[in-house]
């Protein structure tokens, strides 16, 4: 394990980082070389990149805390716009130095402001002698706002003649980002997934104080033998942690094992963790429910996940336009008149059986389908006259508003509009089974 | 919209022009507007007719019967929301009082802090969730927090409208609260606000600051409050909101929770699989979501059905007919209990605007009062009644002289009429009773029998006494029955009750019964069953004599709403069907006698736009011009005789209307230019409709 060495820094702050910083210790020494001293100039640009939960924002926000290097943190979802952002930079630097929040209040709606003021601000703060750090959270959003903001903020070091340097936290790779007129090449670092090990070996640091570090690690263990095969967030982990650990502990506060009996503890918490991976962890349930079976010592069967509420009610032409949207959407047209009309000519077997044997409809997707095209299956679909009254239109809006179908291709109305089917077969198979309408013929030809 | 300039002109009731604008009206009346609004109506209600038919009462007695009606079914809504709004209520406050426990224990520590989500499955009727969410946010406004925030889809099109929306409406309460900070907000709104979270947690920590060091006498309404309460966000329409903007949102504060104490409320129409399909699990796993339940639609529509039409307390009925026309548009198409409504109160202002005697439909009191002020002609109308009519006819002859003559004998006789039809209703709830009542088992039927006693004893009626006493025989011999133990095995005759069950109609229960009767003849019957066939007779012979169809009943028009045909035309409009009647059939709409055909031929005098309407109706899917123009200068020119037609050449006035028709039916939707072949356009429509 190497230890971080570093002439510009005390031994014993570098030392204090390395343990808030487990399993990153090479990435912080190779930030820390790039770095330099504080007076030192370093790379104009850095991007940093690596999965979810992969210590990006952790690591950046601890090391330059901990070493009190004057920084800037922004998180760029939350500043949406450029003119958010770069207002929020300014704002932050001006109470980068002050122990008390002075909310004056900054206009900057340009790059070219933000160049000045920025300036202003740094000689204002008497910054001029060390290097300011620029950590952009999230910078994928950068790519959403004018073309010009990345580029410059890659080589802001150069525009405003500074010792700054801008550092952009993301969860995907620099090529996704560069700019097709080209740009400033920022140096590049990558935070690799924490592997099974570092994830046992962080998740055990933080363990409770009435137990030994030995019995929680041992809870990890089996903790991250349910979950690791589908969840690798940290935080995530962190949290179901927390959340079943109670249940685990449950056998030794009643006397029935002690701390080193794992069987009996494993035997005791495997069927709840897994559990939990079917609840909790797809947020069926929320976890203060889950928190309140544990407690009550209720089965996780009386509470209905939402999947559980999946039936929608709906009103009775509804239904028979949610049908009809779904044939229209997977059937092909030339079949209507096979399926919908009572005295149809025959079509050849072979032609027409050749042509779905190569792909299931299902499998393609819905396809769009005009309006007139539904009213027309919708009337042969249903057994008395349907009146094409407003209220059959207005219901096929709402049924667009509900997101059961969707609108293709917004351009006039009067062109006639074509929607697509966007519910499932399930969700129509149980409607149908409403009606005791299981149209046969059609489900052989479509059926996957 | 402006209202429309009164028009004094005396408008045939056949054509209820300005109908909708005036509905409109009265339905969105904001109050400064009011009083205008109030005498056009009342000008309404005397258009056509002298004022010798107490127009003015009967505006004056709808106006009243709706304001009642209005405010027993927002009293209804909200006692049926109640027991959602208190979970939800419930809800808010465990969550946040979890949230307010800055514990330093362990768990608390590593749980990430989730933002406590209600996730509120409203049903389909989106049109209904208006009126919920105004009253959950007043009650969460009472009880839970100042500071309610409602968002909508449409209005959130990006992140920065949705944070603009949130602010200005979060700001904005705080005002409303405590209006001596004018000042300030003036202030604030002269520097531009900055639509950022961090501006809404300056403005969070301010306004909990200041509450806080508030003298407690100042304190009117964060007394109730919790404290530093909570900021709720409602979704009103989850499924319209683009998944970005939810995503976005929900990053952004769940990173400043701790500073922001913010609780979401989504409102679902269909599933709340719905989440799962907007948000990705690294989104919804910052979300602890609980389920809550709206009552269905359905059980709020009928109670608002008994306790509207199922009751004495309301005059105005609707004839089957018409009920039936609300519940189908309700079942078929919307399942929208507030248009239940609206389409039950334009039953009651057509009901009060065409019908003259309507003047009567009041309370029983009331109406007595009225129908001995009853003025000559209004008697006359009395006359006109086909009800009245068929009353008269079935009466003795000296006495049929006697009503048409004598207005005040006819008086005395609407009394009864008021009388019956009252207590017809009464009896509604017990036609549900005595269906199940005939085929029970003897514990279901006795325990039936008391609650039958029980309706009928609480109605006020003399005529029941007896019927009470009768009850009460049957039931004391039920009980001797049952104390000598001669209750026998029944288990053949169920399964042949059982069919009874599926008969619902009254006539063929009792032929049923008759013939299971007979059929049983050879086996003895036991007392049990005797006694269970007497009553059941009873029971039938109290149901004919008291429940009789509506609309049998003399003078029933005075109650009843039955123009079923204008409400349909009204609420189930057929815009597709019009237009073809109008540019298919044009003299439906113009009135005009030349325009008059029979059926198939195209009479040379309609309106351009039908003649090219009637024409493209015979064409396939893709017209062409020339054939078409051809047809019309054909039809066109028909008139003029065979030298006109001569001429080879079409005149240019007719090629002008023929293409003015056609961008006509273009601007209309029913064809557009196809791109398939130039001098063709496509038809968007098929079929004769």
């Amino acid at each position: 394990m190497p230890n971080l060495e570093h002439p510009a820094y005390p031994a014993a702050t570098l030392l204090r980082l390395e343990s808030l910083v487990p399993c990153r210790e090479s990435q912080v020494s190779m930030l820390l070389s790039i770095f330099g001293e504080r007076q030192q100039f370093t790379f104009p640009s850095i991007f940093i990149y690596g999965h979810t939960s992969s210590g990006k924002t952790y690591v950046m926000q601890t090391l330059l805390n901990t070493l009190q290097l004057p920084h800037v943190f922004v998180n760029c979802v939350e500043y949406f716009t450029s003119r958010l952002l770069l207002e929020e930079i300014l704002i932050q630097l001006q109470n980068c130095s002050f122990e008390t929040k002075h909310a004056s209040h900054v206009l900057c709606d340009t790059f070219n402001d933000f160049v000045r003021m920025f300036k202003q601000a740094v000689t204002s703060q008497d910054l001029q002698d060390q290097t300011l750090y620029i950590v952009l959270d999230r910078a994928e959003q950068l790519r959403e706002m004018e073309a010009n903001i990345l580029p410059a903020f890659l080589r802001l070091q150069e525009l405003t003649d500074r010792n700054v340097t801008v550092v952009l936290l993301s969860e995907i790779v620099w090529e996704l980002f560069r700019p097709s007129t080209g740009c400033f090449e920022p140096f590049t670092l990558y935070f690799p997934d924490y592997s099974i090990g570092h994830l046992q070996k962080i998740l055990s640091h933080n363990h409770p104080p009435e137990y030994s570090a030995d019995f929680y690690a041992a809870y990890i263990n089996i903790l991250l033998g349910v979950f690791y095969m589908v969840c690798r967030d940290l935080k995530e982990l962190q949290h179901l942690a927390a959340l079943n650990f109670s249940k685990y502990c449950e056998p030794v506060v009643r006397g029935e094992a002690n701390e080193r009996d794992t069987r009996k503890l494993w035997k005791n918490i495997e069927p709840h963790l897994k559990k939990a991976m079917q609840t909790v962890y797809l947020r069926e349930i929320s976890s203060s429910q889950w928190e309140r079976l544990q407690r009550d010592d209720g089965e996780p069967g009386q509470l209905k996940g939402l999947s559980a509420h999946a039936h929608v009610e709906l009103p009775y032409y509804s239904k028979f336009l949610l049908i009809a949207a779904y044939l229209a959407s997977y059937n092909p047209v030339r079949t209507d008149k096979r399926f919908f009309l009572k005295h149809h000519g025959k079509i050849k077997k072979t032609n027409f059986m050749k042509k779905h044997e190569k792909t299931s409809n299902h499998l393609l997707g819905p396809k769009p389908f005009p309006l007139d095209r539904l009213l027309a299956i919708l009337y042969s679909i249903v057994d008395n006259r349907v009146a094409p009254t407003a209220n059959i239109f207005s219901q096929i809006t709402s049924l667009v508003t509900l997101q059961l179908l969707s609108l293709v291709g917004h351009n006039d109305q009067l062109d006639g509009p074509r929607y697509k089917c966007t519910v499932s077969l399930d969700f129509i198979r149980a409607i149908a089974r409403f009606f005791s309408l299981l149209h046969l013929k059609e489900g052989q030809s479509i059926g996957p | 919209m402006s209202p429309p300039p009164f028009a004094p002109l005396p408008l045939p009731r056949s054509i209820p022009r300005g109908w909708f604008g005036r509905y409109r009206l009265e339905l969105g009346a904001r109050e400064g507007r009011h009083e205008h609004v109030l005498r056009l109506q009342a000008d309404y209600f005397r258009e056509g007719n002298n004022d010798s038919e107490d127009s003015g009462l009967r505006f004056a007695t709808c106006q009243s019967l709706w304001k009642q009606i209005k405010s027993e079914t927002e009293q209804i809504q909200e006692e049926l929301n109640k027991q959602l709004f208190d979970n939800l209520v419930s809800f808010l406050r465990r969550s946040h009082s979890e949230f307010q426990e800055k514990t330093t224990e362990w768990t608390c520590q590593m749980k990430s802090s989730e933002i406590p989500t209600a996730a509120l499955v409203l049903g389909v009727n989106v049109t209904d969730h208006d009126l919920t969410f105004k009253s959950l946010s007043e009650v969460l406004q009472n009880n839970i927090t100042p500071y309610v925030a409602l968002l909508q889809a449409k209005d959130c099109p990006g992140i920065k409208n949705l944070m603009q929306k949130l602010m200005g409406q979060l700001m904005n309460c705080y005002i409303d609260v405590d209006t001596s900070d004018e000042e300030d907000w003036v202030q604030v709104s002269q520097n531009r606000i900055r639509c950022s979270m961090a501006s809404l947690i300056s403005w969070y920590e301010n306004i909990t600051k200041k509450t806080d060091s508030e003298t407690p006498s100042k304190k009117r309404t964060s007394s109730r409050h919790l404290q530093s309460p909570p900021v709720v966000v409602i979704f009103k329409d989850m499924e319209s909101f683009t998944t970005k903007v939810l995503q976005d949102f929900l990053v952004i504060s769940s990173q400043h929770i701790r500073e922001l104490p913010l609780i979401l409320i989504f409102g679902i129409a269909t599933s709340p699989m719905i989440i799962h399909s907007l948000l990705p699990h690294s989104v919804s796993s910052l979300l602890c979501i609980e389920l809550f339940q709206s009552l269905s639609c359905k059980e709020h529509l009928s109670t608002i059905i008994d306790k509207l039409l199922l009751t004495t307390q309301f005059a105005f009925k609707l004839s089957e007919k018409v009920l039936q026309v609300l519940i189908n548009i309700f079942l078929y198409h919307d399942f929208s209990v507030q248009n239940f409504i609206k389409g039950f109160q334009l039953c009651i202002v057509e009901h009060f605007c065409s019908q003259p005697l309507s003047v009567l439909c009041c309370r029983l009191v009331e109406a007595k009062k009225r129908v001995n002020s009853l003025s000559h002609s209004q008697c006359e109308n009395v006359r006109r009644l086909p009800s009245f009519r068929r009353y008269v006819e079935s009466q003795v002859s000296e006495k049929q002289i006697a009503l048409l003559t004598a207005d005040n004998f006819l008086k005395i006789r609407e009394l009864h009429c008021a009388c019956l039809e009252n207590r017809v209703w009464e009896t509604e709830e017990y036609e549900s009773s005595l269906q199940l009542a005939r085929m029970l088992n003897k514990s279901d039927l006795v325990t039936m029998l008391q609650k039958c006693v029980e309706i009928f004893a609480s109605s006020s009626g003399k005529e029941f006494d007896k019927v009470v006493e009768k009850l009460k025989e049957f039931l004391t011999q039920f009980q001797k029955l049952e104390v000598a133990g001669a209750c026998q095995e029944r288990g053949e005759s169920v399964s042949s009750q059982k069919e009874l069950q599926k008969k619902t109609d009254l006539y063929h229960l009792q032929k049923t019964l008759l013939e299971l009767k007979e059929s049983r003849r050879s086996k003895k019957l036991t007392k049990f069953e005797m006694l269970r066939f007497e009553v059941v007779d009873f029971i039938d012979n109290l149901v004919r004599n008291y429940l009789v169809p509506a609309d049998h009943k003399t003078l029933h028009e005075i109650m009843y709403f039955n123009t079923a045909s204008a409400l349909r035309e009204h609420l189930n409009a057929a815009p597709r069907i019009a237009l073809h009647t109008a540019l298919n059939n044009p003299y439906c709409y113009l009135k005009n006698q030349a325009l008059k055909s029979d059926g198939g031929t195209i009479s040379n005098k309609a309106p351009d736009i039908c003649i090219v309407y009637k024409l493209h109706l015979e064409c396939g899917r893709l017209i062409n011009l020339v054939d078409w123009l051809e047809a019309f200068s054909t039809v066109v020119m028909a008139v003029e005789g065979p030298n006109a037609a001569a001429s080879d050449q079409v005149d240019d006035i007719i090629h002008a209307r023929f293409i003015r028709a056609v961008s006509e039916l273009e601007l209309l939707g029913f064809i557009k230019p196809s791109k398939q072949k130039t001098d063709h356009v496509a038809r968007l429509t098929w079929g004769g409709c």
